[in-house]
């Protein structure tokens, strides 16, 4: 595919013994929107920590860009700016304010000048609202607005690329809205390619264009969004959905 | 009053003499401790990375100097050193490199401890911006193990300092062997200046110490208090 992003073969992940993601393949292209779903324990997190380095595997290969990743510290760490993650647990460092959250990478990993970085931060601090928090800490801020912020800083380093790792699972119910709708922008207005892990259906639903079922860590489906929810393949993935009761 | 022991602290030069041995006391200290702060956060980090050799040299070098009494330590290296190595230094800068060794020893397990208990997700979240593991640790990883770290820190320098008590044992000039100096020389016309002279030195550690003390106390309950916080 001439405009495919990513492109995974057979990859193999095994915790000591334990097989955890059984020949694992599937590509993306620009602009599309994955959502990987499955029960607990499936191997869904894995799998994306998987695509930016933070697991190693076993076997198989990963492609970004059409040039094949060989996994090392360095090369990592070069493609981290190209594959933005944000997780669960809504990290930011504790020691910088939120400016400094976010200028961090853009400053010094990717040495861009700091006025205009902070102009940028400025206005995607504006978009989710909370431009007058900018010189706060993270300790002021509510897990829903923490978590804003991670996605700001994610996006500040301009990826071509976003891994969402069930980023409203520890939010309290009232935050979860304002931070999807921010993933929906970015789907919608900057035709972001992403992957997303979400235990929310109707969410999944809305934004996917595509659905990876993970089950005991293999790929039992992929399909285009809809026809998942509307009519699964496997029983597996009939028994997820009816268990989600949404 | 005449007789008093008190006045023992102020015949001739004995004042004086006093505060200058506080003064080599405490220049001792302080330069033990500043190369000793310096290396031990550099040996901390290191112990932090995956590398076993590394770690298990760094960790033989703590427990040496760990489970070594200072005092055979200061003696190691006045007596044996010179005669073996045939390196000659005075007892000040002998002072100055074990401390700072027993420091540097005592910092890297202080700074290991902190780094390894900063969560492993703000590791992740740090690399997933694309940090090299150099700024990791310069923007994430120490910031946030200094604050863990500077109580156990301010503790092991009033440790040091009142550790320096035993360099008269390797002849340096210290408070504390000017004040024995004092105490033998006026023995006879002050029976009872040996309490005012020790006196004297406890309270002039004390004054150096306590303020030390107080200070990690205090940060230990605000970082206590801030994490509660959370």
């Amino acid at each position: 595919m001439a405009n495919e992003v990513l492109k995974v073969e057979h990859l193999e992940k095994y915790y000591q013994k334990k097989h955890v993601l059984h020949d694992i393949n599937f590509s993306i292209s620009k602009g599309e929107v994955i959502t990987l779903l499955g029960p607990s324990g499936s191997g869904k997190s894995t799998l994306i920590r998987c695509l930016n380095g933070l697991e190693d595997f076993r076997n198989g290969e990963i492609t970004f860009e059409n040039k094949k990743v060989v996994p090392s510290e360095k090369n990592w760490q070069q493609l981290r700016q190209k594959i933005g993650m944000v997780f669960q647990s809504y990290d930011l460092f504790p020691n910088l304010t939120v400016l400094d959250n976010i200028m961090l990478g853009p400053t010094k990993v990717q040495k861009r000048n700091v006025d205009e970085v902070k102009k940028e931060v400025d206005e995607l601090l504006k978009k989710v609202d909370l431009l007058d928090y900018k010189d706060a800490y993270p300790r002021q801020l509510s897990g829903g607005q923490k978590q804003r912020i991670a996605i700001v800083r994610a996006l500040a380093l301009h990826p071509e690329f976003m891994l969402f790792d069930e980023v409203t699972a520890s939010l309290d119910p009232e935050m979860v809205r304002g931070v999807l709708n921010i993933i929906q922008d970015l789907a919608d207005q900057d035709d972001m390619t992403m992957i997303i892990v979400t235990h929310e259906m109707n969410f999944a639903q809305q934004i996917a264009d595509r659905v990876l079922f993970l089950k005991d860590g293999s790929i039992l489906e992929d399909t285009p969004g809809k026809k998942f929810f509307k009519d699964p393949t496997t029983d597996q993935a009939k028994e997820f959905l009816q268990s989600m009761d949404f | 009053m005449a007789h008093s022991g008190i006045n023992v602290l102020f015949e001739g030069t004995n004042f004086t003499r006093l505060l200058l041995g506080m003064w080599t006391t405490f220049k001792i200290a302080a330069i033990a401790i500043v190369i000793g702060l310096i290396i031990g956060i550099i040996l901390g980090i290191l112990r932090t990375f995956h590398n076993k050799l590394l770690r298990f040299v760094l960790r033989i070098y703590l427990e040496f100097f760990r489970i070594v009494p200072t005092v055979v330590l200061l003696f190691l290296f006045y007596y044996i050193l010179p005669r073996q190595l045939n390196l000659h230094m005075p007892g000040t800068q002998v002072a100055m490199l074990v401390f700072a060794l027993w420091v540097a020893a005592e910092m890297s397990d202080i700074v290991r401890g902190a780094l390894i208990s900063v969560p492993i997700h703000q590791r992740e979240s740090g690399l997933a911006i694309g940090l090299t593991r150099y700024q990791l640790y310069r923007y994430v990883l120490v910031p946030q193990a200094v604050s863990l770290e500077l109580p156990a820190t301010i503790n092991l320098i009033t440790r040091v300092i009142k550790t320096t008590s035993l360099l008269m044992l390797i002849s340096v000039m210290d408070v504390v062997n000017i004040g024995q100096q004092i105490v033998e020389a006026n023995n006879q016309k002050y029976p009872t200046g040996v309490f005012w002279i020790y006196g004297l030195i406890f309270l002039l550690y004390f004054l150096i110490d306590y303020p030390l003390s107080w200070w990690a106390g205090r940060l230990e309950k605000k970082r206590l208090e801030q994490a509660n916080g959370e």
